[in-house]
């Protein structure tokens, strides 16, 4: 099948939805069908044959931030160029209500179009104004997919109608083997990847609950990896025990599987709203042993409690007494390691990839995809 | 004076114009997408059909399964127009009682044929579920856009019919669910 894929963000900037789309176009690939991808990104960076640039993108706010956007004619005429040169059987959308290449893609193409749609959204003035124009270009989207339920919400309210579930997948083989970063390979490791001031995610709980074993357990530090503010973190926690932290700040793709592979005990503290455990099935990837609390879906991801520990949601006490207990038995950590390896297969991308590509095969028809040139 | 006023009245006549066929553009952009959605729906679910009957006779099944089976798809085949949701319905219902069986992966995974059995019928009722939802979001808009005032009165969508949405029970087998 030949596929192109739209997406809509700096190719060479990270972000959850282009590795998304990497890693749907390697799996694809791999599974021996052609894809090809346009994507904004810089002069200068270096693509991957598969991308097409579609130029620079410019930073414009957007629904409440500034983010970076292709639009205007010249980048459509290049999406047009690509559209007709590529010849697709199905062309995949993603995030088609950003103001980008994704919403031109569906402006200059007809045919089957596939949506993905990622992030979740407050109601934004800026549709209901320009929502004619939007609507007709959306509305050639035939099938609709949403990587998480808070997605499927947001587009039930924005323009109705339904969407299918298709979460996230994880490249199992690119996290499954890596040396620990240097200074975090002995003594005991709990780790925590993470926004650190977005408390859905949970830290100040595992602090807590840090401060009550540091006391105990002399050996025991913690290592934390994510963006936020280093001061506010430590000074949840006395003052003697701030040498047994490490915080990483942001990480590269490469520590962060590093930084899986330093833990004894991989910790997601959690308070809920997460649709999907994409960092647990990374840490799974990993073989790390983990701690997660019992909100439903971490839940279902460790297939109730057999590929990692729960603790009781928000309850430090809890995760220190879980925490302790698996500290104290490397068995049960192998053990719970050897089913995390065996239970995140089927997150695995070439299983996700596997449903992606019904959706291409139910929609798709002879005609494949065209340029569109009526107005 | 006179000028002006026949300027601005075409002015006004042209932009109508346009708009109307704008519409009408749109409403047969629409009836298009939803003839492509119905044709896959249609060709889902007799692809269901096709591999639960082909199961059914595959002797990988003890009998009893077989015929419940084979009864089931039998009746969702044969349904008129009348009876098809709920013969549809029916078939998913039988589906999750005879995949959900203990052991029935494993099972089937293990006679010659069934490794590409289980794929194929994990693929058909995965699709039976895509097309649906494809198939009723066509419907929605497309009946949003017929209700309006202006495709109304001028029936702009002409003798097209007004789209019914396909409800029926397309509840996978948990042993074949998409995570």
């Amino acid at each position: 099948m030949r596929i192109g894929i739209v997406c809509p963000y700096m190719w060479d900037v990270p972000g959850g939805v282009q590795v998304h789309i990497r890693d749907l176009a390697e799996a694809l690939m791999e599974d021996g069908h052609q894809v090809q991808v346009i994507a904004p990104a810089g002069d200068d960076a270096s693509l991957p044959p598969y991308v097409t640039s579609v130029g620079r993108a410019v930073p414009v706010p957007f629904n409440g931030s500034v983010a970076r956007m292709s639009f205007g004619f010249l980048s459509a005429n290049r999406v047009r160029r690509w559209v007709r040169e590529g010849r697709f059987d199905v062309l995949h959308v993603h995030e088609p209500f950003i103001p980008s290449v994704g919403l031109l893609a569906c402006w200059v193409a007809r045919g089957p179009i596939v949506g993905t749609f990622h992030a979740s959204y407050g109601r934004s003035r800026a549709f209901s104004v320009a929502s004619p124009v939007i609507t007709s270009a959306l509305e050639k989207i035939t099938a609709r997919i949403a990587v998480s339920d808070a997605a499927r919400k947001t587009l039930v309210e924005f323009i109705g109608g339904d969407a299918v579930l298709i979460p996230n997948g994880v490249t199992v083989s690119r996290y499954s083997e890596a040396e620990p970063l240097p200074g975090w390979d002995e003594g005991e490791v709990i780790g925590f990847l993470g926004r650190m001031d977005e408390p859905r995610k949970g830290l100040p709980v595992l602090l807590e609950a840090f401060t009550l074993l540091a006391a105990e357990r002399p050996g025991l530090r913690l290592l934390i990896a994510g963006p936020g503010d280093a001061g506010e973190v430590l000074e949840k926690v006395p003052a003697r025990f701030h040498d047994r932290i490490g915080l990483l700040g942001m990480v590269s793709e490469e520590d962060k599987v590093r930084a899986y592979h330093s833990v004894d005990v991989f910790c997601a503290p959690n308070l809920g709203g997460e649709s999907f455990g994409i960092v647990l099935t990374e840490a799974m990837s990993a073989g790390a042993a983990i701690l997660a609390s019992d909100i439903p879906a971490f839940r279902k991801v460790l297939d109730d409690g057999q590929a990692g520990a729960l603790f009781e949601t928000g309850d430090a006490g809890s995760l220190a007494r879980e925490a302790a207990a698996l500290l104290d038995d490397p068995d049960r950590r192998a053990k719970l390691s050897q089913e995390a390896r065996q239970a995140v297969r089927k997150y695995d991308w070439s299983t996700v990839a596997r449903d992606v590509l019904r959706v291409y095969e139910t929609v798709a028809s002879t005609a494949g995809v065209e340029e569109d040139d009526t107005p | 004076m006179t000028t002006t006023l026949i300027l601005v009245v075409g002015a006004i006549v042209l932009l109508t114009a346009v708009y109307i066929s704008w519409r009408a553009g749109r409403l047969d952009r629409l009836h298009i997408r939803l003839e492509l959605a119905r044709e896959s729906l249609d060709a889902a679910l007799v692809r269901r059909t096709a591999v639960c009957l082909e199961l059914a006779a595959s002797r990988v099944l003890d009998p009893a399964t077989s015929l419940v089976l084979a009864a089931a798809a039998h009746e969702a085949r044969t349904a008129g127009p009348e009876e098809r949701e709920h013969a549809e319905s029916d078939l998913s219902r039988t589906l999750r009682a005879v995949v959900d069986q203990e052991r029935f992966r494993d099972r089937v995974a293990a006679t010659p044929a069934g490794t590409d059995l289980l794929e194929e019928l994990g693929a058909a009722v995965a699709k039976v579920l895509y097309s649906r939802r494809f198939y009723n979001n066509a419907v929605g808009v497309t009946r949003a856009a017929q209700r309006r005032w202006l495709a109304r009165t001028l029936r702009l969508a002409g003798h097209t019919e007004y789209p019914d949405f396909f409800e029926i029970d397309d509840t996978p087998p948990q042993a074949l669910a998409a995570e």
